[in-house]
């Protein structure tokens, strides 16, 4: 028997389950089903692009850590006299944690949202709209995390990191991919071409360059540093070279409370936003 | 199991669906027939739970869409008129994925997506991707995934229209098929022979409006006749030659190509034309349709504009 005759099917009952709970017109606990979706999608469509971005930010240490930080030679910095290398190995960390997430955040969910027309077939089932919004924001933020725990790895393997507690930015890392991957989904939702998401790179690559990451922030005039300070991957470095090093203060707590609050506000605007391109 | 009451869509200035009202009860195969921009897919929507309406009421097996869209949905199988299958996943992994967003566990989709490749006939397909599909094959695979949390109420959108007429009579035996199980259907067309076909009563949409409402055969009874008569003279004296005829019949309709005349005996009718001395280029005798029915409601044929 393909179809139900009399009454609801205990398929449907499972469906609806959460029917009853506050919410239930958004949410239906299930962005796990989102990401299972993804995880799918990645081992039958998308595994190279996705193994390619565990090389980037090793480039990146080879030719800067290594070939300019020959010419460069000791750097004072963390209170600390650190060799280029492992100056730049925990802020190319969090950019992969940035850039992983970031990736599947925008270009790959513009594509869903507007060519493949993925998310309305997943409203058109029980799901709700942050269930969808939480799903891909996760499994950005896996992505972006998995490149983190890879990069660290590789700098392990090249003695950069220094302490046990370099551990902790992993957590650290999962925590700068959610947020990135909720801000850059919301900003990709309002976007109405394909051409607009170039703003992307306009923002992205300065930060990339200009965060600490190659070099302190207090090499910047004195009137500058504040305005590069609060810029999001800033603050991510400055995270997680911060726990890298094992030096913890209140600066730590200021950077996970700017990555809370991100997440919260991209997750609510892309909830908000998916309802009203395919709910209204 | 839905009921709509002064159902009302606009945007903007516009009125897409305009004051509707209707039942659908269980077990019955609900049609909505009308041309394009008829409001057909927006009335879809607003049943499927993924589009607000503007004023009305609508419940849905007692539920309001505007506050419990996922609960709704929960009942609901969607077939939505462009196919929206994942390209990146094969047939298997879309039926597999689909019913994951429902929260069906592995156990019952297991078995549930075989019965589904059976009932498509896509045994064969089921580690393809959806790009190398013909239309038929992912038309199909849309309606499977559209049963796969075993719905109370089947939605289809345009089921079969861009198929060829072979993937058409497929499609509407599988689609009988549920029909016979007693599944619940609602099936938008611009097609007649759809919805004669698959609709035990239809409401005939135009702009916005319900025109008529009734069993496929009660419409023809109402607005048409028994038979028609169809005969051509060229495209320049069919106005001409039109009202001459035009008495031989209960009633006539004159489009560019060609004159309609509605009779209770079409043989006979065309017999009397040829009496009077015209000899059509062509001539066809047939039993009226739902098409007649919507010509004469609206003065204009289905695959107009």
């Amino acid at each position: 028997m393909i179809t139900q005759l009399i009454a609801t099917s205990a398929a449907v009952e499972i469906a609806e389950r959460r029917g009853t709970y506050p919410g239930a017109g958004v949410y239906a606990g299930r962005p796990h089903a989102v990401m299972q979706r993804a995880f799918i999608a990645l081992k039958t469509s998308n595994m190279l692009a996705f193994l390619t971005g565990f090389v980037e930010p090793v480039l990146f240490l080879l030719a800067f850590g290594y070939g300019l930080g020959g010419l460069v030679g000791g750097i004072d910095a963390q209170g600390q006299d650190l060799s280029y290398a492992a100056f730049i190995a925990p802020a190319l960390l969090a950019s992969s944690a940035m850039n992983g997430a970031i990736f599947d955040s925008t270009y790959n969910v513009y594509f869903k949202m507007h060519y493949g027309r993925i998310y309305q077939g997943m409203l058109s089932t029980s799901l709700g709209p942050l269930d969808v919004a939480l799903g891909e924001i996760g499994w950005a933020m896996l992505r972006g995390a998995t490149y983190a725990v890879g990069f660290m790895s590789v700098t392990a393997v090249f003695g950069l990191v220094p302490t046990w507690w370099a551990l902790l930015t992993i957590p650290a890392a999962v925590l700068i991919a959610f947020a990135f991957s909720a801000i850059g989904m919301a900003f990709t939702s309002y976007m109405t071409s394909f051409q607009q998401l170039n703003w992307l790179n306009f923002w992205l690559l300065p930060m990339f360059l200009f965060s600490g990451t190659f070099f302190p922030i207090s090499s910047y005039p004195g009137w500058l540093q504040p305005v590069i300070e609060v810029t999001p991957l800033a603050q991510a470095v400055e995270m997680v070279r911060s726990i890298w090093f094992g030096q913890f203060d209140l600066g730590l707590a200021v950077n996970i409370l700017y990555f809370v609050a991100i997440s919260v506000v991209g997750a609510s605007l892309t909830t908000r936003r998916l309802t009203a391109l395919f709910l209204r | 199991m839905i009921s709509a009451n002064g159902l009302t869509k606009r945007y903007g200035d516009f009125t897409a669906v305009d004051g509707i009202d209707f039942e659908v009860a269980r077990g019955e195969s609900f049609g909505i027939l009308g041309p394009n921009g008829a409001g057909k897919s927006t009335t879809m929507r607003m049943i499927a739970a993924t589009l607000l309406r503007t004023s009305g009421d609508l419940t849905i097996l007692g539920k309001d869409p505007s506050r419990e869209g996922p609960a709704i949905r929960a009942h609901l199988g969607v077939v939505p008129q462009q196919d929206n299958n994942d390209a990146e996943l094969t047939v298997r992994e879309n039926l597999y994925v689909y019913g994951r967003y429902f929260g069906l566990p592995r156990s019952y989709l297991k078995p549930r997506i075989e019965e589904l490749l059976a009932f498509a006939q896509l045994e064969d397909k089921r580690d393809t991707k959806i790009d190398a599909l013909s239309g038929g094959m992912k038309r199909r695979l849309t309606i499977a995934r559209g049963l796969i949390n075993d719905p109370e109420i089947l939605m289809l959108d345009e089921p079969t229209t861009g198929l060829d007429p072979q993937a058409r009579h497929i499609l509407w035996d599988r689609l009988f098929r549920l029909k016979e199980d007693g599944a619940t259907l609602v099936v938008t067309t611009h097609h007649m022979d759809e919805a004669e076909q698959l609709c035990d009563r239809l409401v005939v949409m135009d702009r916005g409006h319900v025109v008529a409402e009734g069993t496929p055969a009660s419409l023809i009874r109402e607005y048409a006749s028994k038979e028609v008569v169809e005969v051509r003279f060229g495209s320049d004296r069919n106005a001409e030659i039109a009202p001459l005829i035009a008495d031989i019949g209960e009633r006539a309709e004159i489009l560019p190509d060609r004159i309609l005349i509605y009779t209770e005996a079409g043989e006979e009718s065309l017999q009397a034309i040829v009496a009077r001395g015209f000899s059509p280029v062509t001539s066809l005798v047939r039993r009226s349709s739902l098409e007649d029915v919507f010509l004469r409601l609206t003065g204009r044929t289905l695959e107009d504009e």
